[in-house]
């Protein structure tokens, strides 16, 4: 009976075939670490935030009268509203952990490179709409970090030359930072932005099963069609998409169950942090919800301290680095920009940092720990010392940039297997 | 026009800008769990806090309910504003008034424990003293120059900043010795600084009520992760057997 039903759907529409083709059949690096698994976690927090999101939006006001204690009347009176406003806020912060660790995966284990070049640009796209769903979905609460973190953002776009004062007018629907912002942001921040993510995040594994995923030894494990011996080939039955297309080495799982229990563990582990800041400690010491934020927005009254949310900080330290607002602006957005043409500035071929130089290792730990100080500079009060150090550190994130380009051309890499190592 | 904001804010007393005074604060050993303590705490926060404050975002009902107080009690004792009792907390002063008579909007009370952290609090309300120049004959440690006057000097008694003789590299040196009452309050300085911590549990409460009810959920959810992590574990091993 079941297997009729199935049949009928099947002539109508290939239900069991992508299903074959994306998880059962697709064939997955058997040595695939626990870096691999956050781009599972990522998808899994984009349906949270879609989910509670929903529910949300059903007790919130968008309106600056409203806002405020429309999220207090879902804290407090809608039936375990504040579960869901806690899952919404806790699932902001944590998909930005997940997302930062996807990147560095991708860095450290050369993800980007060829032929993975559009699988990560449109990764880099994601992160992009996902800052500014982040950034309007921050907005909402209309608390005073809303209010002025919003001012903040908003006015950067004033640096530009000619048109900024008018755009930034354009954008804010109004004079200043106003119930109409507020509710612009929120048409942006429940539809037009969910839409465009989920889209890209499609495109994103469409194109990532098209090239297949790399792994931590940055060895193909898809092989010229005729290039393998019988025996060097996998036992697990592939879907004819990749095997009439290649030869595939003996070293792939396929993604379901293998990989997908494998992630399911690592979903346990995270679900176990995400529930510990989400019923014992959702503030996170100001850093997940910002003291200030409890209080309602209040254009008369600017806060001692305006920070973005931890997220940011990297970038807004940037920002603050350069003395020139327009140039602040300007380096600030290339550093998201060299992120995206990595793909390009990286001239190497080897592409695990397992079988590269010496100097490209320490080059990507720099880089990783160059982000997470400019962090904490954007991140905490200012003072006089924290300005040189953001200088500094600008120069070495740029720094990271040049010197790969420098070095990865003619780069003395270690000899690569040919299988992927035990 | 922002322009006219950023000049608007300067103008604007100091008063209404966060205190960034950086005087120690003293740790509020507040419980969550203590009823009675929590009782004690709404007792102070509707006579003597809901004067002039308000805590809009919540209801009577609700909080009877939550510490532990009969409704109708609640509602003959503890409103005093006429309200119902599924009404929520809003104050008897109107806005208008408040902004004449204290120059600024007086704060809503339901999350100034959230904004402000516990310790601030307890350390805030024990910590006015007199002070001829301001307004209202009192100056806090915390908050200098507040807005606000010492609500709870009926309790406390008239706080002063008291100086003591000390030897000090063979010199007798005077040295600042901390806030003394001069005793004319109801309450001894014992009681008073446990009517505080009352009165900042309570404060806690209000900022987030569920925040028990979250941990109770909490421990559960926990352990069914950890059991759901063996199964989760158990069952990867045994498909992965085979590959490696």
């Amino acid at each position: 009976m079941s297997n009729k039903l199935l049949d009928w759907i099947e002539y109508r529409i290939p239900m069991m075939r992508v299903a074959k083709m994306h998880a059962a059949e697709y064939p997955a690096p058997k040595n695939m670490n626990f870096w691999y698994v956050f781009g599972f976690l990522a998808t899994i927090v984009l349906i949270n935030q879609i989910v509670t999101g929903i529910w949300l939006t059903m007790s919130f006001e968008p309106s600056a009268e409203r806002a405020f204690a429309s999220v207090e009347y879902i804290m407090r009176e809608v039936e375990y509203g504040y579960i869901l406003r806690y899952m919404h806020s806790t699932g902001a912060s944590a998909f930005f952990i997940v997302v930062y660790l996807h990147m560095f995966r991708g860095m450290i284990y050369g993800s980007y490179q060829k032929p993975r070049e559009l699988l990560w640009v449109f990764g880099m796209f994601i992160y992009l709409a996902l800052m500014a769903e982040a950034f309007m979905g921050y907005v909402l609460p209309w608390g005073q970090m809303s209010y002025w973190g919003a001012q903040v953002i908003v006015s950067l776009f004033s640096a530009i030359p000619v048109i900024g004062e008018d755009l930034v007018i354009w954008i804010q629907g109004d004079y200043v930072i106003s119930g109409a912002t507020l509710n612009r942001f929120f048409a942006l921040h429940v539809i037009a932005l969910p839409l465009v993510i989920v889209i890209l995040v499609f495109l994103h594994i469409v194109a990532l099963h098209e090239v297949g995923s790399n792994n931590p030894d940055g060895v193909e494990v898809k092989r010229k069609k005729g290039s393998l011996k019988e025996e060097e080939k996998t036992k697990w039955k592939m879907h004819e998409y990749y095997t009439n297309k290649y030869d595939i080495v003996d070293d792939v799982v396929p993604f379901f169950p293998h990989i997908v229990l494998k992630d399911l563990v690592a979903f346990t582990i995270f679900l176990l942090g995400f529930a510990y800041v989400l019923f014992f400690n959702p503030e996170m010491g100001g850093y997940f919800l910002e003291h200030p934020n409890f209080e309602q927005a209040n254009p008369l009254k600017t806060p001692q301290h305006i920070f973005p949310v931890w997220y940011f900080t990297p970038f807004y330290a940037i920002l603050k680095a350069v003395p020139d607002k327009l140039g602040g602006v300007i380096a600030m957005f290339s550093a998201i920009i060299m992120l995206v043409l990595l793909p390009w500035i990286d001239r190497g071929r080897v592409k695990s940092w397992r079988y590269r130089s010496g100097i490209h290792r320490y080059n990507l730990l720099v880089f990783a720990a160059v982000f997470i100080f400019l962090g904490y500079l954007g991140g905490t009060p200012q003072e006089p010392w924290k300005i040189t150090a953001s200088q500094i550190c600008t120069f070495l994130y740029f720094g990271f940039f040049a010197l790969l380009w420098l070095y990865s051309k003619n780069e003395k890499t270690k000899p690569l297997p040919e299988r992927i190592s035990k | 026009m922002r322009k006219l904001v950023v000049l608007l804010s300067f103008l604007v007393p100091s008063l209404v800008f966060a205190a960034g005074s950086s005087y120690p604060l003293d740790k509020a050993e507040y419980d969550l769990t203590d009823k009675a303590s929590l009782q004690r705490g709404a007792q102070t926060f509707m006579n003597y806090c809901m004067g002039c404050h308000q805590a809009q975002y919540q209801r009577y009902q609700r909080t009877f309910e939550d510490i532990g107080v009969p409704l109708e009690l609640g509602e003959q004792n503890l409103q005093f504003t006429g309200e119902k009792v599924s009404d929520y907390m809003k104050g008897a002063m109107p806005k208008a008034s408040a902004e004449k008579w204290f120059g600024t909007a007086v704060p809503d009370l339901t999350l100034v424990a959230r904004v402000r952290g516990a310790d601030w609090l307890y350390t805030y309300l024990r910590t006015f003293y007199v002070d001829d120049s301001r307004p209202f004959g009192v100056n806090n440690k915390v908050f200098p120059d507040v807005g606000m006057p010492h609500a709870l000097e009926e309790l406390q008694g008239i706080p002063y900043d008291s100086h003591e003789e000390k030897l000090i590299d063979g010199e007798m040196k005077e040295v600042y010795a901390g806030i003394k009452s001069d005793g004319s309050g109801t309450l001894s300085p014992e009681e008073y600084d446990q009517a505080v911590l009352d009165l900042v549990n309570f404060m806690v409460y209000l900022g987030e009520p569920s925040r028990l009810e979250a941990e109770d959920i909490g421990r559960w959810v926990i352990i069914f992760i950890l059991v759901f992590f063996v199964f989760a574990y158990l069952l990867k091993k045994e498909y992965w057997r085979d590959v490696h």
